[in-house]
């Protein structure tokens, strides 16, 4: 029997509900502080052919996508007439699955009358895989750790010991990695326990009919809102910090009855350093900015991201080819919306905001080498700081807020109580947020010490150092970001936005995070919104004479 | 007596010694003096069942003022102190987007402009050791800032409170002697608990509304009195129990949510009284659905709460507090929720609620747009001549009209099927709040028993019961004033929560048992306070997780004093509910307690013993309507029952209509429904499906 359009409904109502349980469920049972805290996962249900139809709303667009491609690769590499009941396959192949080895890919099958009907999926952030470490130091993919090609981890229920053993091996981090991975099988089977459920209470053998309903209506709707935009193309270029020195970012964007098309072509090429980016990552923060704009009330699925395509030459750095190292490729990952919103908003110009920070400012912390041997003091940090977004069309930037990423900040009391650091100031930047008739997102300033004797190692890998976020439509730029070290007996010390450094017990780390661009001419800004900017202190009395000609 | 004020109507409940409800009443909410309306609502009550003031032993009141106030910013202007160069805890929060794809967003407003955000010098570190002393000459200079700042009430939050709260204890004494008019609310008292953003929210939350609970209060016990009652005043609270006037005023932030806790109360204690160990509890009233988790007749219980959630009940949208409270699930649907076809051809129901005015398309009263109450009426499960014991015109045909034009039309569908299709949405969104609030809990929905209660409970418990895969369904007396009736349930009780880490295998019985003592006399203070007589009973437990993990879990302690040996039992009893959690426990993982609770509540009666076996017998129905029958998917007719001819066996087969002033039961074809000996009605899945 065919299933009437609102049991069709019904039923896509109860998929979007499945895969954001299997998304709560990986959270709560996450050891991975970036998972937990900040919510870097994700979680999908697939038909029987690989295509995904929903997909969890988690804190990481960098999924998005990465996950639709990724189970299909996996289930063609597989095959469904190989799979058993009780299977879990898993990879974290940057290229296959999300950009980096710590994303680790699981997918099961999920059977009804013995044959394979779909597949759950799941994506969760790992703490540590070996190598080098999480940071940009690598100068190839097996500086940067362990590699798992795509592989059984769970054959008909039983757990592969074998290469349990080998990921305990081969991390800093053994007893949380376990962890991680049972969390996420939990996740595919209790996803897969779902959707048996549906379809036994629906009395459905297939989702043939579902799937098609799903895609066949995102496809359509999505299509129609492309159709209304204006056709052409347009191009824009960014320029980033890069590790050592700037990096040119070009894309093309090509908006046809056919969908969306962008093409980074003319970007510059790879770096040595592990900031470079596989093109599925890169598709997913391109795709997402775009979805933002261009209906943003259609469900994550593969109806609504096929009209979208992205194309790079491979080589270049927003198409890293193994075995370029990419462990840090969110830095420049995050940066693509910029990039693409310099293009859409030639077509539309009332509609892009102006850029942002938008590159995550995180802050890894670790124990030095002086306390390698004494476990006690041992400590790793996954802090996570913002800076401003870029101010909107007709609304401010938001001040310390993730944007395009959508983790979560970290709290200085649950912190403090974890590891051996002393905060003494987490404040919003007066200033920061760049100048305009919409003012943009404003930074904030931490500074952060060792609480005891024990100095502490910071890994870096930040944007918008030299570069920072412009304004559009006549909006001012937001202030760059700036980090510091402070030392009692030495001069103070600006860092670079990448590399490894040193705190000692004593001295202070100042990282501020950059303001978003300003929308707008500043000298159009209500004299009301200036002088309530000044009165909250956002802006300094200065400003509000000079920049924006205020009389106060 | 209980008095539930809500943002539309007051319900006012007598209940006699033995847990009879004597006489009810439901008067429209006088918003500018509520307690006008209270007592037009109490002196219906009385008259009604020829009782006197003086008859009245016991009052509990519940207001949802409060929450009110913090929703429509109504509360006093708030100024906060917070440790020096750390001012913009509010407006930086978790620096995060509570929606993904909208760009054009706001950040919640947490009621504190940023010209009243001041700090002092003063340092405590997580271990609650002082690393810097409190900045004591800057306080007359913040004093006056704050007083030209124009705060009426004032949040002190400062870092590791929780730990130790000295520094905000001595600077509360020097503002109440420098600024004696202005109320200071401190962080360690309302939510002592680790995580900055969370805790200094609940403070300002709680100094927000405390001038104008303190008033009310005051104004309430008052005009009470001056009619003549003569038992003490007692305030339900969003935990589920009751608490004094004089802590009401201290910690108003702890009445918030207060009436849908009512309801809980109710059907766990019909859940004790049928012996029901797993239940789910139905409260669908006119604008939202709300459920909870009841297991062991006790509701689930949570410490963290959002109020004021941007329209689309989005979490992370709202302000949070931290506050021991009902853990209920809450989505905007109810009989007002309009229905709407999205972009691209979805049917959508809800938030928006057509409220009571204009109200849905059938009342007649200007509302223009479809809601689910139509889609009731137009599928003939509301009889037009008998709603609100007819107070209320209902005209079908403005329903089926307002349907026809905003779905049918873009649907291309008649208005029945808009109105199934709009029942199948509505019905569909409260089941998967029931089973995603149930995953979150590591908790199985399909095994439970629904009490199902509220305006609109009753009438879609069997849809929604089938859609969630539960079986079984009990609509309790008075189902329309079931959070009142709650109140009358509720014990004298009082929770406190405390942050001291400790990992299991470094357990020191001694410091944590000296914790337990402080916190219980603390407790048993406030419950003597409220309940002079009585036994009390205490409820410990830990929040715990494996180290490494974000997530806590609570485990029950039991009663006893803790003794080195007892790391083993906490150990097991942790891994035995993660492992129900989470399917398999973590070998090989260090465990650790982030915070240790305790409740003391007074002993209450024991609720009559329900039994759903009386021998069956058959009534006569009092007439038919066309209903449209959701199993075979084709209109037939129904029976139609009143309640009140209801008796201990009588016995339903659907599909039919159980009919009382403030509701409608519907059994659907595939329920029979059974009478017990206490008066609740039973519904049953049938074995073999109707059609």
């Amino acid at each position: 029997m065919k299933p009437s359009d609102t049991t069709l409904q019904v039923m896509w109502n109860r998929l979007l509900a499945i895969v954001e349980e299997q998304g709560q469920a990986l959270v709560r049972a996450a050891f991975s502080p970036i998972v937990r805290e900040c919510g870097d996962i994700s979680a999908g249900v697939f038909d029987a052919g690989g295509r995904m139809l929903a997909q969890a709303v988690t804190g990481t667009p960098g999924h998005i996508n990465t996950m639709a491609a990724a189970v299909r690769t996996l289930q063609k590499h597989f095959g469904n007439s190989n799979m058993k009941p009780g299977d879990i396959y898993l990879t974290n192949d940057p290229w296959i699955a999300s950009g980096h080895l710590n994303d680790f890919l699981l997918m099961m099958p999920v059977f009804r009358n013995n044959v394979v009907v779909g597949f759950t999926s799941c994506t969760s952030h790992l703490v540590d895989l070996g190598g080098l470490g999480m940071g940009p130091e690598g100068s190839d993919i097996y500086d940067e750790g362990l590699l798992i090609p795509p592989c059984r981890l769970v054959s008909q229920g039983r757990v592969n010991e074998l290469l349990m053993d080998i990921v305990r091996a081969n991390s800093r981090e053994p007893v949380a990695n376990e962890g991680d991975i049972y969390a996420l099988i939990a996740c595919c089977e209790a996803g897969a326990a779902r959707l048996s459920g549906m379809m036994a209470e629906f009395d459905l053998e297939t989702l043939d009919a579902l799937s098609e309903y799903i895609i066949g209506t995102s496809r359509s709707a999505t299509m129609n809102a492309i159709r209304a935009l204006p056709h052409g193309t347009w191009q824009s270029a960014l320029i980033c910090d890069g590790y050592a020195s700037d990096i040119r970012l070009c894309a093309g964007l090509t908006i046809s009855d056919d969908g969306i098309l962008v093409d980074f072509a003319g970007t510059d090429g790879c770096t040595d350093k592990g900031i470079n980016v596989p093109l599925n990552y890169a598709t997913a923060y391109t795709v997402f900015a775009l979805r933002c704009l261009i209906g943003p009330e259609i469900p994550n699925n593969a109806g609504s991201l096929e009209p979208f395509r992205v194309v790079a030459p491979p080589g270049c750095i927003l198409n890293a080819q193994p075995p370029s190292p990419v462990a840090m490729r969110h830095t420049l990952g995050q940066m693509t919306p910029d990039l693409v919103y310099g293009c859409l908003s030639q077509a539309l110009p009332d509609a892009v905001p102006a850029e942002g920070a938008s590159c995550m400012y995180d802050l890894p912390l670790r124990h030095t080498t002086d306390a390698a041997s004494d476990p006690g003091r041992h400590f790793a940090l996954e802090l996570v700081f913002n800076g401003g977004t870029g101010a909107r069309p007709a609304l401010d930037g938001l001040s310390a807020t993730a944007f395009p990423s959508g983790v979560w900040g970290s709290q200085i009391e649950t912190t403090e109580a974890a590891a051996p650091v002393l905060f003494h100031k987490r404040e919003l930047r007066e200033d920061s947020g760049g100048a305009g008739t919409c003012r943009g997102g404003l930074g904030q300033r931490i500074e952060i010490s060792p609480a005891g004797e024990d100095a502490f190692l910071v890994f870096l890998s930040v944007e918008r150092m030299r570069n920072a976020a412009s304004g559009r439509r006549g909006g001012q730029a937001g202030a760059s970001g700036r980090i510091r070290r402070i030392r009692p007996d030495a001069p103070d010390e600006d860092l670079p936005g990448k590399g490894t450094f040193r705190i000692g017990s004593g001295e202070t780390l100042i990282f501020e995070t950059p303001g978003g661009g300003g929308y707008g001419p500043a000298a159009e800004r209500p004299r009301k919104a200036v002088l309530d900017d000044v009165t909250a202190g956002f802006i300094s009395p200065d400003a509000a004479r000079t920049i924006y000609g205020a009389d106060i | 007596m209980a008095i539930d004020i809500g943002g539309t109507f007051t319900d006012t409940v007598l209940m006699d010694a033995q847990g009879c409800v004597r006489a009810s009443s439901k008067v429209s909410t006088t918003p500018h003096d509520p307690v006008a309306g209270a007592i037009e609502g109490a002196e219906a009550a009385l008259s009604q069942s020829g009782a006197i003031w003086s008859d009245i032993s016991a009052f509990i009141h519940g207001t949802t003022l409060a929450t009110n106030a913090l929703i429509e910013k109504r509360g006093a202007v708030v100024a906060t102190v917070t440790t020096a160069g750390f001012r913009d805890i509010l407006e930086i929060a978790y620096e995060r987007r509570y929606s993904q794809y909208a760009i054009d967003i706001e950040k919640p407003d947490l009621l504190v402009a940023r010209h009243r955000a001041f700090t002092i010098g003063g340092r405590i570190n997580a271990a609650g050791h002082e690393l810097a002393p409190l900045d004591d000459v800057a306080v007359p200079t913040l004093a006056d800032q704050i007083a030209a700042s124009g705060a009426e009430t004032i949040a002190v939050c400062l870092l590791h409170a929780y730990a130790n709260p000295d520094h905000e204890q001595k600077l509360a004494q020097m503002l109440g002697e420098l600024l004696p008019d202005i109320p200071v609310s401190l962080s360690h008292e309302v939510s002592p608990e680790a995580r900055e953003f969370d805790r200094l929210c609940t403070t300002v939350a709680n100094a927000s509304v405390r001038p104008l609970m303190v008033g009310y209060l005051a104004d309430f016990q008052k005009e009470f009195y001056r009619c003549g009652l003569k038992c003490p005043v007692l305030m339900m609270t969003a935990g589920g129990g009751m608490t004094t006037l004089e802590t009401a005023a201290r910690l108003p932030v702890r009445l918030v949510e207060s009436g849908p806790a009512g309801g809980a109360i109710l059907a766990a204690r019909i859940a004790a009284g049928a012996d029901e160990r797993a239940v789910l509890s139905f409260d669908m009233g006119g604008t939202t659905a709300k459920l909870c988790l009841i297991d062991d007749f006790r509701p689930q219980m949570a410490r963290r709460f959002e109020i004021a959630r941007a329209a689309r009940f989005i979490r992370g949208s709202g302000m949070p507090v931290r506050i021991p409270v009902i853990e209920m699930i809450e989505i905007g649907a109810g009989g007002g929720s309009v229905a709407a076809v999205d972009g691209i051809g979805r049917v959508t129901v809800g938030p928006e609620s057509a409220g009571a005015d204009p109200g849905p398309a059938g009342f007649a009263r200007g509302g223009e747009l479809p809601t689910v109450t139509d889609a009731d009426i137009v599928q003939g499960y509301i009889d037009p001549g008998s709603f609100a014991e007819g107070r209320l015109t209902v005209d079908a045909k403005l329903s089926a009209t307002a349907l026809e034009v905003h779905i049918g039309g873009p649907l291309s569908a008649a208005a029945e099927t808009a109105a199934t299709a709009v029942s199948e949405i509505v019905d569909e969104a409260m089941a998967g709040a029931g089973r995603m609030h149930a995953v979150e809990s590591g908790k199985d929905l399909a095994s439970r028993l629904m009490i199902a209660f509220g305006g609109n409970g009753p009438l879609h418990a069997t849809r929604v019961a089938r859609r969630a895969g539960v079986r079984r369904i009990l609509i309790p007396r008075d189902p329309g004033v079931g959070s009142a009736a709650g109140f009358l349930f509720a014990p004298v009780s009082f929770e406190i929560i405390r942050s001291r880490y400790t990992r299991l295998d470094d357990l020191q019985p001694e410091m944590i048992n000296a914790l337990f003592n402080e916190m219980a006399e603390e407790a048993v203070a406030v419950v003597r306070a409220g309940a002079p007589e009585g036994t009390l009973n205490q409820r410990r437990v830990a929040y715990m997780r494996y180290r490494g993990q974000g997530h806590e879990i609570e485990v029950d302690l039991g009663n006893d004093a803790l003794h080195a040996a007892d790391a083993e039992r906490l150990g097991k009893a942790f891994g035995d509910e993660y492992s129900r959690q989470f399917g398999r426990t973590v070998p090989g993982m260090v465990t650790e307690v982030l915070n240790w609770g305790l409740t003391v509540s007074v002993e209450t009666s024991a609720a009559p013993q329900a039994s759903a076996h009386v021998a069956g017998r058959e009534c006569v129905a009092t007439g038919h309507r066309r209903i449209w029958c959701n199993v075979s998917g084709r209109f037939r007719d129904a029976e139609v029952h009143q309640r009140a001819d209801l008796v201990p066996g009588s016995r339903i087969a659907g599909p039919a209509l159980i009919t009382e002033a403030q509701t409608t039961t519907f059994v659907s074809a595939d329920f029979v429904a059974e009478t017990d000996n206490v008066g609740n009605i039973w519904m049953t899945l049938k074995e073999e499906h109707a059609t």
